[in-house]
């Protein structure tokens, strides 16, 4: 028998063998992955702009309605710098946004403290637990025309439909993170004598802080949702405004150009929450 | 070795050679709490005494009151009948600091910063404070993570944080709620020797709970045994093994192995009586 050849028994017996071998240390088929990924990430929002584009100018989107999306960087340039600074887009936002963030401090500060004490104190709990269940369901919109007849046109009543809004998320939010900070922390600031207000600083706030943030994240979306409407109502600058403004002057590429902005500042106010969390709650395992 | 005590389920018998007196002495204690099945009692009648500076072990089947009777000595729980004596010798320093069973580092604080609470607590702070810290963080090997939140931590450079933050408070009275259960062997050891050291160079008295009777025999100077539920006193046994203490070099002499079987068939029937009730219990509608 040559070499080469096996009999048919010791076939039998040879074991296929498997051989796979390592993708090698950057993993280059999940790399290439990840990049593909990222790409269509950019490009599907583009090809949707260029489809809409394409669509007005056959004639098969109504341009009144869904104005071709390069019309708008112009009316976006035009608002920004040509038109006089009262009816300005920078004035809108700055305007907008000093509201939002004035609402927002109202809100969110007293609502932190309360929640703490409240998530410490079962008796504190017991007492305001009943007439937040009751108030929080209460749209805040649907309260906006008595905040208007307390505090007037002005500013105050707007600060004050945002704070209300903002309130009750963190509220809600702190008063849940403290409560349900282990057990075992609590009994460790008691064990090495933590006074109350030690307890309040060292325990309870850094132990609700990842709930806060949650609740802090709801509030300024009730924040900007408030702020928008309250706008629309009664204003007289404002994003809000301009965008009721378009509406009843039928200038629809202006509506636009306050939509985006408004979509621009969700979007960049929520990155910075993202990074101001990363950066206060540097103990948190990140996946 | 001695073995002494047997089946006396109260008072320390004489001659512990320590110094000054009586640490903390427990006369009668009892506890009853009220939970969703009704009362449960879950200490009756414990009396002890703990000389100063004595390392005493407490070892029991699992739900005996263990737990519930250093959580009282810790002043986190109250008990219900008898009397508890705690003798604060030196007030400047605080009475006790416990170092807890499950993971309670807190996760917002760096190792530093979970070494040191104890000591800001009190108002140490500054140069005297960072030097302690620094000194036990050395101590538990954990210098080079001293910046490192607890998520980057192991389980058992976690409960060596835990050690060193209690051992940084300097208190008279260690109170240690089986520190070590949740550790694999080999970390139970190296902690485990790393605790002797540290305590024999302060000789504080320390009250440890632990449900291994190896470890009891290994760390204590005196092994007390509790019955099951309800928990109380069973035996009480002095570990005359001369120190400084090495786990493993102790472990092989036969007098341990003695020991060891001396502490188990004592606790014996208290784990098997244990376990029946739970099985009545479980057997309850």
């Amino acid at each position: 028998m040559s070499q080469g050849s096996i009999t048919i028994e010791q076939a039998a017996t040879i074991p296929r063998v498997h051989v796979r071998s390592g993708v090698g240390e950057n993993g280059r088929a999940r790399v290439s992955r990840d990049t593909a990924e990222k790409v269509i990430a950019l490009l599907a929002p583009v090809l949707l702009l260029a489809l809409w584009e394409l669509l007005v100018r056959v004639r098969l989107l109504d341009a009144r309605f869904f104005p071709a999306p390069l019309s708008i960087p112009g009316t976006f340039y035009n608002l920004a710098f040509v038109v006089p600074w009262q009816g300005a887009l920078p004035n809108h936002v700055l305007t907008s946004l000093s509201r939002a963030a004035v609402g927002f401090a109202i809100g969110a500060i007293p609502a932190i403290c309360i929640g703490i004490v409240m998530g410490l104190i079962p008796l504190v709990r017991a007492a305001l637990q009943p007439i937040i269940g009751a108030l929080f369901p209460i749209p805040k919109v649907a309260i906006l025309p008595l905040l208007m007849l307390i505090f007037g046109l002005g500013e105050q009543s707007k600060w004050a439909i945002i704070a209300i809004g903002v309130f009750f998320q963190v509220l809600i939010a702190t008063a849940a993170g403290v409560a349900n900070i282990e057990r075992i922390y609590l009994d460790v600031g008691r064990n090495y004598g933590a006074s109350r207000l030690a307890t309040y600083r060292t325990i309870a706030l850094p132990g609700a802080l990842p709930m806060i943030f949650a609740g802090i994240r709801l509030g300024w979306g009730v924040a900007l949702l408030l702020l928008v409407t309250a706008e629309m109502v009664s204003a007289k600058s404002g994003l809000g405004y301009l965008i009721w403004q378009s509406w009843q002057t039928f200038s629809v590429e202006e509506m636009y150009v306050g939509l985006v902005t408004v979509a621009g500042i969700g979007i960049v106010s929520f990155w910075l929450l993202d990074a101001l969390e990363s950066w206060l709650l540097p103990w948190k395992a990140r996946s | 070795m001695v073995v002494s005590g047997g089946e006396s389920e109260s008072q320390a018998g004489p001659g512990w050679g320590f110094q000054s007196g009586a640490k903390i002495t427990i006369e009668r204690l009892g506890k009853v709490f009220d939970s969703r099945n009704g009362r449960v009692e879950a200490l009756r009648d414990v009396s002890l005494v703990i000389p100063n500076g004595q390392f005493c072990c407490v070892v029991g089947p699992s739900g005996c009151g263990k737990t519930t009777l250093l959580r009282i000595l810790a002043g986190l729980d109250e008990h219900t009948s008898g009397r508890l004596e705690l003798a604060h010798h030196d007030q400047a320093k605080p009475l006790n600091s416990m170092v807890f069973q499950e993971q309670s580092i807190f996760p917002w604080m760096t190792v530093d910063d979970n070494v040191a609470y104890g000591l800001k607590m009190r108002g140490v702070a500054g140069k005297q404070c960072r030097e302690v810290v620094d000194y036990y963080v050395e101590k538990v090997g954990l210098t080079a993570f001293r910046r490192a939140y607890p998520h980057q931590l192991s389980g058992g450079m976690k409960q060596r944080v835990s050690v060193a933050r209690a051992f940084a408070n300097d208190p008279e009275i260690l109170l240690m709620d089986e520190p070590f259960a949740a550790l694999d062997e080999q970390n139970k050891a190296l902690l485990q020797e790393e605790l002797l050291k540290i305590w024999e160079e302060s000789k504080k008295t320390v009250v440890f709970i632990t449900h291994s009777i190896d470890e009891a025999v290994i760390l204590g100077d005196r092994v007390l045994v509790m019955t099951a539920h309800p928990g109380t006193m069973k035996a009480d046994m002095e570990v005359k093994f001369p120190r400084p203490r090495h786990v493993y070099e102790l472990k092989a002499s036969p007098a341990f192995g003695e020991l060891v079987y001396n502490v188990w068939s004592q606790l014996r029937d208290e784990v098997l009586r244990a376990k029946q009730e739970e099985q009545v219990q479980g057997g309850a509608p």
